[in-house]
């Protein structure tokens, strides 16, 4: 019987199940994966996917349930052990030395002696071969691409010999070219036999790249498919429960003027290197704005710049042809223009983690009223407006929001900055890691904005949502823009291209350009 | 299943899981239980060096309340204490480590000693006063120090603070030696006992301090909780990436909440060294800005909590030095006791946001 699994699984769990303090994350969780598959792992945020993964890696531990790899039951329980067990894990968020060579960074943490530098480099050459990958083993992390990290981070684990591999949204911060890549090396590592097991939520990712898919859904695994008989449709509706639909809005625009106009604008990150280089482009009333590009591209020294959190070095910021330079944040916020910055960690910047939601809606407009204490009256009711307005789950205004989960506080963090009424919003990341409803609802708000004339600029990961929400869309590479289309008559793949760097305007803009 | 012992990848022995939010009654009881168990262990202590446990925390709590004039003393002890335990608080708030409070205590107490020494003619009031602002604002620029080279060049506030200390301290000593030494000494190296003019007036017997510090209590309540001041500390302390986005001068709060914490120790150390002492010492801080960090945390920055947490350690080291003189303990044995009782309170903050899992009997369900 054991040896039959053998052949069968690489990995095997049954009835995992993991709690964190009252919130079940886990719930009797079934999976395998068989050696020379790639399975998918769908579902939404909150789902359980990653502390699924991190039990398989062992960095949680399983409170019950049994793992099974190669067909034996075994205890993971520590990362150690996982690499022992051959499962290697590429986190989201890489964890290499930034002032190592991409060598030392792989053979970290193997065990027996230190072998000459050559020796170590071939063996990585020929392990690079098999797979089709392409690295240079002596080159310095630091001075790498995203996506040469990631290579590294995938050899780190193939070099500790790793059958097992699992990634975790490893897109998110890669081109659709680089994707591509990405995906022709994982299939070669399917045929050398490896069990890859892939979580991301971009519903075309799963359907191109694997055989089969288990989506999660609040921790209990609803179903396994193969992905072959699946469409986008169905996997949608298994993730959420119910059929969705997959259409945004797209009201049209109304009347655009320009209302904000940047004017070759450079900024220096703190460390000296440029973060945008000599950028121009206006944000108009009415329209929405969509911005591109990888991530780190300077997306977020731009919504910075904008609200007067960093010094530019060249260049103006026109608001109503008044230059927002050099003014402070506070006074860049009277004047009407908006900055909501959704950041890794969600919470990081725009609201306070231990407050509750009517200290949080004080957070721009507590200096408003007269003399020396806060008035907490008016948050109080705006937040109790908000709660009912928006469908925000919570048990009052005064509970944490770190308590609430990320969709809700992405509300009460739009929401706040709605309130305002801004005539410019800025916008990034506002449906980072929410479920499809509730990203839903962040566009319906935005639409909203839209059309009450305000010139809203939205910062986003996915092209598709960025096709379809914008009027125009704005692609960075490298602290460029690499082209300002509209978003009527492009394609994903010149979006894509513009990325990674080919310059490409539409007709209007090269004029301005001159 | 084939799991057997000596197994390498053998399941730990107990794992340390996060529990889920317990309410406010049980959180009281398992503070409540801590302490319990730690007079408890602090009971074996005693009893290891030959005493009765019993008749020592009985002494303890009488030395401490039995008459009048012992719970004066225990007010003196209180009263560095509090105030100094309100002042870094405003520091803790805002995540700022101000481990400095020693120091600015004593350069507090030496503004305010110059006026004491110097201007001892002055009107009673008057000079009452100027001494009072002398502590606060001595104590305050003390504090202000590291805050200006923190938001300048992000040195490390801890340390900064903590060197300052020694500098303080040493201060002190050089102008007991020379300039400020009594002439009529005879050459003993002291600092002369303040005119009558120059000392705390007092209100039920003990010194003025204790009203003052009362009152501290309220206004650092209402200060963090309902002004926009107090806004700003929490919203720095918390991010301040968020306190910049929301438009806030991070570095003006940063070098406004110093000062007042520096001013505020400051202020406890003119109370002490004019109050209590009516001299300045080199032990005129004498620890009590480091027991004032272990009050504030203790008290979870609560300014009633804190009131109450001194109130308890000034009872024990009053009541200890009674325990002294009646039964040839040591006082270092009361220090011995507040570790004990600190080593249980603070453990059971783990507890109360962890609890342990132990590994099940193979095969049982």
């Amino acid at each position: 019987m054991a040896k039959q699994e053998k052949s069968l699984y690489a990995i095997e769990c049954r009835k995992i199940t993991k709690t964190f303090g009252q919130v079940l994350a886990n719930d009797e969780i079934d999976l395998n994966v068989k050696y020379g598959e790639i399975l998918a792992l769908l579902g939404e945020n909150g789902s359980g996917k990653t502390t699924l993964m991190n039990m398989l890696s062992g960095i949680y531990h399983p409170d019950s349930g049994q793992i099974f790899i190669g067909g034996s039951e075994v205890k993971i329980n520590s990362p150690v052990d996982a690499m022992n067990l051959g499962i290697g894990m590429i986190h989201q968020h890489f964890k290499l030395v930034e002032a190592f060579r991409a060598m030392d960074n792989i053979i970290l943490g193997t065990k027996g002696k230190k072998e000459k530098n050559k020796v170590t480099s071939e063996k990585i050459k020929e392990i690079s071969q098999t797979y089709g990958l392409e690295i240079e083993p002596e080159k310095y992390v630091c001075d790498m691409s995203v996506s040469e990290k990631q290579t590294v981070e995938i050899l780190k684990v193939l070099y500790k010999g790793a059958e097992i591999l699992i990634l975790d949204e490893p897109t998110a911060v890669l081109t659709p070219q680089e994707t591509e890549k990405l995906f022709q090396i994982l299939r070669k590592m399917k045929e050398k036999g490896c069990a890859i097991i892939i979580i991301t939520h971009k519903l075309q990712e799963v359907l191109e790249i694997s055989d089969r898919v288990t989506i999660l859904r609040k921790g209990k695994s609803i179903d396994t498919v193969e992905t072959s008989t699946c469409d986008a449709q169905k996997l949608t509706e298994l993730m959420v429960g119910r059929p969705v639909s997959l259409e945004i809005n797209h009201p049209p625009v109304k009347e655009s003027k320009t209302i904000l106009k940047v004017v070759d604008l450079t900024v220096y990150k703190a460390d000296g290197t440029k973060a945008i280089d000599d950028i121009s482009f206006d944000i108009r009333s009415g329209e929405i704005l969509g911005v591109a590009g990888v991530a780190g591209s300077g997306q977020k020294e731009l919504c910075e710049t904008i609200a007067g959190l960093m010094e530019a070095s060249k260049g103006a910021i026109l608001f109503h042809k008044e230059n927002l330079l050099g003014k402070t944040p506070s006074e860049i916020i009277e004047k009407g223009v908006s900055m909501s910055f959704v950041p890794e960690d969600r919470l990081g910047m725009g609201l306070v983690a231990s407050m509750g939601m009517t200290d949080n809606m004080l957070l721009k407009s507590y200096q408003k009223g007269k003399g020396a204490f806060v008035n907490r009256k008016p948050a109080r009711e705006m937040a109790e407006g908000l709660i009912k307005q928006l469908d925000i789950v919570t048990p009052g205004t005064e509970t944490p929001v770190r308590l609430l989960s990320g969709g809700n506080v992405q509300k009460v963090l739009l929401g706040r900055e709605i309130e305002s009424a801004p005539s410019v919003l800025i916008t990034a990341y506002p449906v980072r890691g929410l479920d499809i409803n509730s990203s839903y609802t962040i566009y319906d708000l935005l639409n909203e904005q839209k059309k009450k004339n305000v010139a809203v600029m939205y910062i986003g990961e996915d092209l598709d949502v960025l096709l379809e929400l914008s009027d125009r869309i704005m692609v960075l590479c490298h602290g460029k823009i690499t082209g300002i289309v509209d978003t009527q008559g492009t394609t994903k793949e010149e979006i894509g291209m513009m990325m990674t760097g080919e310059n490409k305007f539409s007709d209007q803009e090269k004029e301005a350009q001159r | 299943m084939s799991n057997g012992a000596g197994n390498r990848q053998n399941e730990p022995f107990a794992r340390v899981v996060k529990r889920a939010e317990l309410s406010t009654g049980k959180i009281v009881l398992l503070r409540l239980a801590a302490v319990a168990l730690s007079l408890i262990a602090g009971g074996i202590f005693i009893a290891c060096v030959g005493q009765n446990p019993f008749v020592i925390y009985g002494t303890i709590i009488s030395g401490a309340v039995r008459s009048v004039m012992a719970f004066q003393g225990t007010v003196k002890v209180m009263i560095p204490l509090l105030v100094t335990s309100l002042g870094v608080t405003l520091a803790f708030k805002m995540k700022f480590w101000n481990i400095g409070g020693e120091g600015q205590i004593i350069f507090g107490a030496t503004c305010a000693t110059f006026f004491a020494l110097f201007c001892s003619g002055m009107n009673h009031v008057l000079l009452i006063i100027v001494m009072f602002l002398a502590g606060f604002i001595g104590g305050g620029l003390w504090g202000l120090l590291p805050a200006i080279f923190k938001v300048k060049y992000n040195t490390n506030e801890t340390l900064f603070t903590l060197m300052l200390n020694y500098i303080a301290l040493h201060i002190v000593s050089y102008l007991r030696d020379g300039p400020w030494m009594d002439p009529g000494s005879q050459g003993f190296p002291k600092i002369a006992r303040f005119d009558k003019n120059a000392s705390l007036d007092k209100l039920f017997g003990i010194q003025f301090g204790w009203l003052i510090a009362l009152l501290l209590v309220v206004i650092i309540f209402v200060y963090i909780k309902y002004t926009k001041q107090g806004y700003e500390i929490s919203v720095v302390g918390e991010s301040q990436d968020t306190a910049r986005y929301a438009g806030m001068n991070v570095k003006k709060i940063v070098l406004r909440t110093m000062f007042l914490s520096g001013g505020i120790c400051g202020m406890a150390g003119m109370l002490q060294a004019t109050g209590s002492d009516i001299t300045l010492t080199t032990s005129v801080a004498g620890g009590v800005g480091f027991t004032a960090i272990i009050i504030a945390w203790l008290a979870q920055l609560n300014p009633f909590s804190i009131l109450l947490v001194s109130f308890l350690f000034s009872v024990l080291e009053k009541g200890s030095s009674v325990v002294q003189s009646n039964y040839g303990l040591s006082t270092d044995c009361a220090d011995v006791l507040q570790g004990i009782i600190l080593f249980f309170i603070l453990g059971c903050e783990f507890f109360i946001r962890y609890r342990f899992l132990f590994r099940k009997k193979e095969g049982t369900k």
